[in-house]
């Protein structure tokens, strides 16, 4: 054998390595997400990450539930038809404990700073100091009001408002005739529409759902003032059919002009404050959620997040994938296609450190502000032994906050009052979760 | 003797059917006209009716965004398969129960119809160990079989009625002549019952295609039909109706028009039966 056959050997031998060695590289994940603004945007940048690693991603794009559906079918089945899933800090942390999800501590790219992260944010997703989702994009919830409107009321919205003076500015504001609500807030009954939003509300008046040995607590002081509260300022200043308003319907009422102030999700803002779809885009002011000077505010905190399903049999391609999504740089490709006003927000703290984004976004500081204000581990005024804000961080809670919004929601439709509503909720959650062995 | 009909009574009968056909189509009409809006005139108070900038953008960009033909062929393979193999098995059923009818064919009837009783979400974690197992989670031979199984008591049962409706000296006299069992219900009943099996397998592939339970939840990507391609444009947070609108309208098209193609069978086929 000669030096030449030798070394065409070598190179043949090398070129088979090197192809296979990319062959096997190139892998197809699946990813199941929600039809959000930002995950929309993500789905239309990720040919960039295919394109420079070569691999393929299969999109699953699901309505909320019918995701949370599909996805916890999956995972404790241990089906593995997914390979990314989008969650929420509902599920992160129960999903994390029953080891569903794999852990993010390691194996992300080198520039993913875990650190960097807020720690809110962060603190939600990670169970014993494991980080089992990557948040995608934070939010906190706010008071997003009209500055004509207040001008015109003659009033001066607070950074940090009371609910004694939301109700009066709103009543203040409200004028029926021109159909101008005073306040819009959530109504449709669901345990993340109106209970995530008396749930913080709840908060803010010291109230809790379970005393620390797991009682309920709707037959408490705190619970019947929350509630008379709430339905007395929708009655006065609310808009007509407030129980079936959830996030979109009050976001398009907001968009026509039709409210004085809307209290929800800080995503809420990028869209109020967009000329192309709202009427009022140039109108808007931003105030922290209300309290009752107990200590607590009544806002919630949330993160879309990515996990891997511990199912997943392509967890580096997975974990590759969410450190580029999830990531700083992806942040950067978002400003320079779309601008700063459209990155994802809420996760990062170089990101409200970056002067760019604040130029942008008149809401960043509002943003940064709820966020941080916001603690899952302490969420009322009184002690409780769960986690989270706007729920409560078991497997009943979704159940039981779904039966206890019906009735809320019933309650501000007028069809029983706030004392039948309580009642009726005290003894529902007590008989499912004595059921559930607490 | 006939009831004479007054030209005023007529006119205001025709006014009524109008009413309510138009009642009925007013949804699907509302969807089709939000689809050609932008987002900001898909939610503009109040409403604008014909009069606005129509744009095929949404149809674009819900393109763009899924695979619809993809879909499409799923829903077709899906709810033409799972009735066509339910028509196979139910004409020998529905045969049996007919016209050899045993002392418990009134109780198998009755057993068969509440399994539609049962929540199907009841089942659905056996159903997907089973598939799981079978290694056939995500394909279309799965979802042919299951909707077959959901679907084949309302297809046994319209057979049968219709059956019931064929004189049974009939196949008597053909078996006489010389007729085996298969000759018999291929050449003597099934010709006899065509509008019925007809108007049969158009309900159910209707049936079919609006399945938005196992449909959804049985598949990810490769078997996903178009009951998945609506839920995907389906927003919790941000207002996409003009794009869910288009998607929705994308979804239904072609089911719409078997149905307007074929209406004078599927109601000739609906009041032949038990309902005359």
């Amino acid at each position: 054998m000669n030096t030449k056959q030798i070394l065409r050997g070598t190179t043949v031998g090398l070129g088979l390595m090197v192809g296979l060695a990319s062959a096997a590289m190139a892998e197809e994940i699946t990813i199941a997400t929600v039809n959000n603004g930002d995950m929309v945007r993500m789905q239309s940048l990720a040919p960039q990450w295919e394109q420079a690693t070569g691999n393929k991603i299969n999109w699953v794009v699901l309505e909320e539930n019918v995701l949370r559906q599909n996805v916890t079918t999956d995972i404790s089945t241990g089906g593995g038809q997914y390979d990314v899933m989008t969650i929420g800090t509902y599920e992160a942390p129960i999903w994390g404990a029953n080891d569903w999800l794999v852990s993010l501590n390691d194996g992300m790219a080198e520039d993913w700073d875990a650190d960097d992260l807020l720690p809110a944010i962060r603190g939600g997703l990670t169970v014993d100091g494991t980080l089992y989702a990557a948040p995608f994009y934070g939010e906190s919830s706010m008071v997003m009001y009209r500055t004509d409107l207040m001008e015109k009321a003659g009033l001066e919205m607070p950074e940090a408002p009371t609910w004694q003076f939301i109700r009066e500015a709103a009543a203040a504001m409200t004028d029926r005739d021109n159909d101008i609500n005073g306040i819009c807030a959530r109504g449709k009954a669901g345990w993340g529409e109106n209970m995530a939003f008396l749930s913080a509300m709840a908060n803010s008046f010291g109230a809790r759902w379970f005393d620390m040995d797991w009682n309920a607590q709707f037959d408490s002081p705190e619970w019947k003032e929350t509630l008379t509260f709430y339905l007395d300022m929708m009655n006065e200043s609310g808009p007509a059919g407030a129980a079936n308003n959830g996030f979109n319907e009050n976001l398009t009422l907001f968009q026509q002009g039709k409210c004085g102030m809307w209290i929800d999700a800080t995503v809420a803002a990028s869209f109020v404050t967009n000329p192309a779809d709202s009427t009022v885009a140039d109108k808007v002011g931003f105030a922290l959620a209300p309290d009752t000077g107990l200590g607590k505010r009544g806002n919630w905190l949330w993160a879309w997040s990515l996990a891997i399903p511990a199912s997943s049999e392509k967890v580096d391609v997975a974990k590759d994938f969410i450190s580029w999504a999830t990531g700083k740089g992806y942040t950067e490709l978002v400003a320079e296609n779309e601008g700063w006003a459209n990155v994802p927000p809420g996760t990062r703290t170089s990101l409200y450190e970056n002067q760019a984004y604040l130029d942008a976004a008149p809401f960043a500081e509002m943003t940064l502000k709820s966020i941080n204000s916001a603690d899952p581990q302490n969420p009322s005024v009184q002690e409780v032994p769960y986690t989270g804000i706007q729920f409560v961080a078991i497997p009943e809670f979704a159940g039981i906050a779904t039966q206890v919004g019906q009735l809320f929601s019933d309650a501000l439709a007028g069809n029983r009052s706030a004392d039948e509503a309580l009642n009726a909720a005290q003894e529902l959650t007590t008989e499912e979760m004595e059921a559930a062995g607490y | 003797m006939a009831r004479a009909i007054t030209p005023r009574k007529k006119i205001m009968w025709t006014a009524l059917a109008w009413g309510i056909g138009l009642l009925i189509f007013f949804p699907i009409m509302w969807t089709f006209l939000t689809s050609f809006k932008s987002e900001a005139t898909a939610i503009s108070d109040p409403p604008v009716w014909f009069i606005f900038d129509w744009t095929t953008e949404n149809y674009s960009a819900v393109l763009a965004r899924s695979n619809y033909p993809l879909a499409l062929t799923n829903s077709i393979v899906i709810a033409v398969g799972s009735t066509l193999l339910g028509i196979l098995i139910a004409v020998p059923a529905a045969w049996a129960m007919a016209f050899v009818p045993g002392k418990r064919t009134k109780d198998v009837l009755l057993w068969m119809l509440s399994t539609k009783m049962l929540p199907a979400v009841g089942v659905l974690y056996p159903l997907v160990l089973i598939a799981k197992y079978f290694g056939v989670m995500d394909s279309r031979i799965l979802l042919v079989v299951i909707l077959m199984l959901i679907n084949l008591p309302i297809i046994v049962w319209m057979l049968y009625t219709y059956f019931r409706e064929i004189p049974g000296e009939i196949l008597e006299a053909a078996r006489m002549d010389g007729a085996s069992l298969k000759n018999e219900i291929i050449y003597v009943l099934t010709p006899m019952a065509v509008p019925g099996i007809a108007s049969t397998i158009l309900l159910n592939i209707i049936l079919a295609w609006n399945e938005a339970f196992w449909t959804i939840l049985l598949t990810t990507v490769n078997a996903a039909p178009l009951t998945k391609f609506i839920a995907s444009f389906s927003a919790p947070e941000g207002l996409f109706y003009a794009k869910l609108s288009a998607a929705s309208i994308m979804a239904i098209a072609p089911i719409l028009i078997m149905g307007w193609f074929s209406q004078k069978q599927l109601v000739r086929g609906l009041t032949f039966g038990a309902v005359k």
